[in-house]
């Protein structure tokens, strides 16, 4: 069980959250018509064995999304923020 | 090679066992190769074989960074089945079936391949509904597909959950009898010892860190065991092909996930068949020794680290007993996990790639054991002849530019979720 620190709610356990995968896609505009834009945001992952950038939504807690920094490789989490704190 | 035979058998019987030789001989890497294949499991072995079998191409090394036979080939469930219902998918993995009909005769090796029938069972009329469809698929396409209703379940496997009450009750199966079982191990020896005979370099141990380049050209590989100069290289590392292709400069739509796999303590024969639970994500076999070979879902979120999370161990748990409650009290013994190459329609990429001199074979999912023999197969044909086999052409990594997705699972472009 990964162990993910809620900034709201405190250390939880993982199956409390839903995952939302890359958090370093960036969705572009909605009028935007660059098809390589969209094709990327939808399909292309960087996939690092490494440090990652993660969507997690604590759906059993306080239903905020956050952003975890986690190695994929030993699962240590580096830093947790609500996600509207990383949007500029 | 000599041949393994009931002959070698009893000869060697007879002397002590003392003069069977080596399966496959350890080379050290040359400095150059027509083909450098990177990946040493059941993919790479076999495109190795293909190519020197099928192609006449012999002056091959498969590098392989740990040791034969230690990566997914060695942690699948080894189920082997061909009952896809879209175009690309059906095809290729009907031809799959049909060598694993024949494997072990050409590669003189016996990957225990056993046609002991895979049933997926039906746990709504809707769902029952699709399988017809399905069922109809299959047949069109030449493939044996049966469906049974409640009843003809009941007498197949009565071991599963037949109480009126049960949350999912059992409505119906698919059944394709001629899916079933191999030996992953002997699979991954036996191309390995194919391969060798025809001259083939497989060295064990040996990382590649980088690629060598010539202009915009892939010429070959840095390993930790030195540059290898290679004509054409072909990927088939799946779990970490984006580790790879970013360094070759290739952005992939691949993440990497954790899929595990389950065994129990062994028990007297019970479960005969490939049986698959249509209500969750659950499959189960009975291996030769009696242990309960599982699986279920995905661990849920990247990961490269090989091994699994507790909480899919009691997600299984929790489909096994609701499927069959008659194992409740059995222990599991092991849980592993392996390395899964996701793509956003669950479905694998096979193709030359925009970068000159390299190709890609990846993307498998979880569905990758079943097609080593067939994925070999095409995957040879693209490094000897340097475009698609027509078998694969629907695999191609620019279908997700031009909307042709084959995407099975209707789970949308999220690859944790297929």
């Amino acid at each position: 069980m990964l162990r993910i620190e809620c900034p709201c709610c405190g250390p939880r356990d993982h199956d409390e959250f839903r995952y939302g995968g890359d958090a370093s896609a960036n969705r572009p505009a909605y009028d935007d018509p660059d098809f390589e834009a969209w094709y990327r945001y939808v399909f292309v992952r960087e996939n690092p064995a490494g440090l990652h950038r993660e969507y997690w939504q604590h759906v059993i807690g306080c239903r905020q999304w956050l952003v975890v920094e986690r190695d994929t490789r030993s699962h240590a989490i580096a830093s947790i923020l609500f996600a509207r704190e990383t949007r500029a | 090679m000599r041949g393994y035979s009931a002959f070698s058998i009893l000869r060697n019987g007879l002397t002590g066992q003392r003069h069977w030789r080596r399966v496959w001989r350890a080379p050290d890497p040359k400095s150059a190769y027509d083909v450098v294949i990177v990946g040493g499991g059941g993919h790479g072995l076999a495109t190795a074989f293909y190519l020197a079998e099928n192609h006449g191409v012999r002056n091959v090394a498969v590098l392989e960074k740990g040791y034969i036979g230690g990566g997914n080939v060695g942690r699948n469930t080894t189920i082997v089945r061909s009952n896809y219902r879209l175009d690309g998918n059906t095809q290729f993995y009907e031809f799959s079936m049909k060598l694993w009909e024949g494997l072990s005769r050409s590669l003189n090796f016996n990957v225990m391949f056993s046609q002991r029938g895979f049933l997926l069972t039906a746990n709504s009329p809707g769902e029952f509904d699709t399988f017809g469809y399905r069922a109809n698929v299959m047949r069109l396409n030449g493939i044996d597909a049966e469906l049974l209703d409640r009843e003809e379940v009941r007498r197949m496997v009565p071991y599963l959950n037949f109480s009126e009450k049960a949350l999912f009750p059992v409505h119906g199966a698919i059944l394709q009898g001629r899916a079933g079982t191999a030996r992953h191990d002997a699979v991954a020896w036996g191309y390995a010892r194919a391969a060798d005979a025809h001259g083939i370099d497989i060295i064990q141990g040996c990382e590649v860190t980088d690629f060598v380049r010539h202009g915009d050209r892939i010429v070959g590989v840095e390993t930790t065991r030195g540059r290898i100069a290679a004509a054409k290289v072909g990927l088939a590392v799946a779990g970490h092909t984006s580790v790879l292709a970013r360094k070759a400069g290739l952005e992939l739509p691949i993440e990497s996930h954790i899929l595990q796999a389950f065994v129990t303590e062994p028990i007297k024969p019970l479960v005969h068949h490939v049986v698959a639970y249509g209500a969750d994500h659950f499959y189960v076999s009975q291996s030769d020794k009696g242990g309960l070979v599982f699986g279920g879902g995905l661990d849920g979120y990247n990961s490269y680290a090989q091994r699994g999370n507790l909480g899919v161990v009691r997600e299984v748990a929790e489909a096994s007993i609701a499927m069959m409650p008659c194992i409740s009290r059995l222990r599991i013994l092991r849980h592993w996990g392996g390395v899964m190459d996701m793509t956003p329609d669950a479905s694998p990429i096979i193709c030359p790639t925009p970068v000159d001199g390299l190709y890609l074979n990846g993307g498998w999912c979880y569905g990758g054991f079943k097609a080593t023999p067939a994925s070999g197969w095409c995957f040879a044909h693209t490094l000897a002849k340097g475009e698609a086999h027509p078998l694969t052409a629907a695999y191609r990594l620019d279908r997700f530019r031009t909307g042709r997705t084959i995407d099975e699972a209707g789970a949308g472009p999220f690859a944790w979720l297929q």
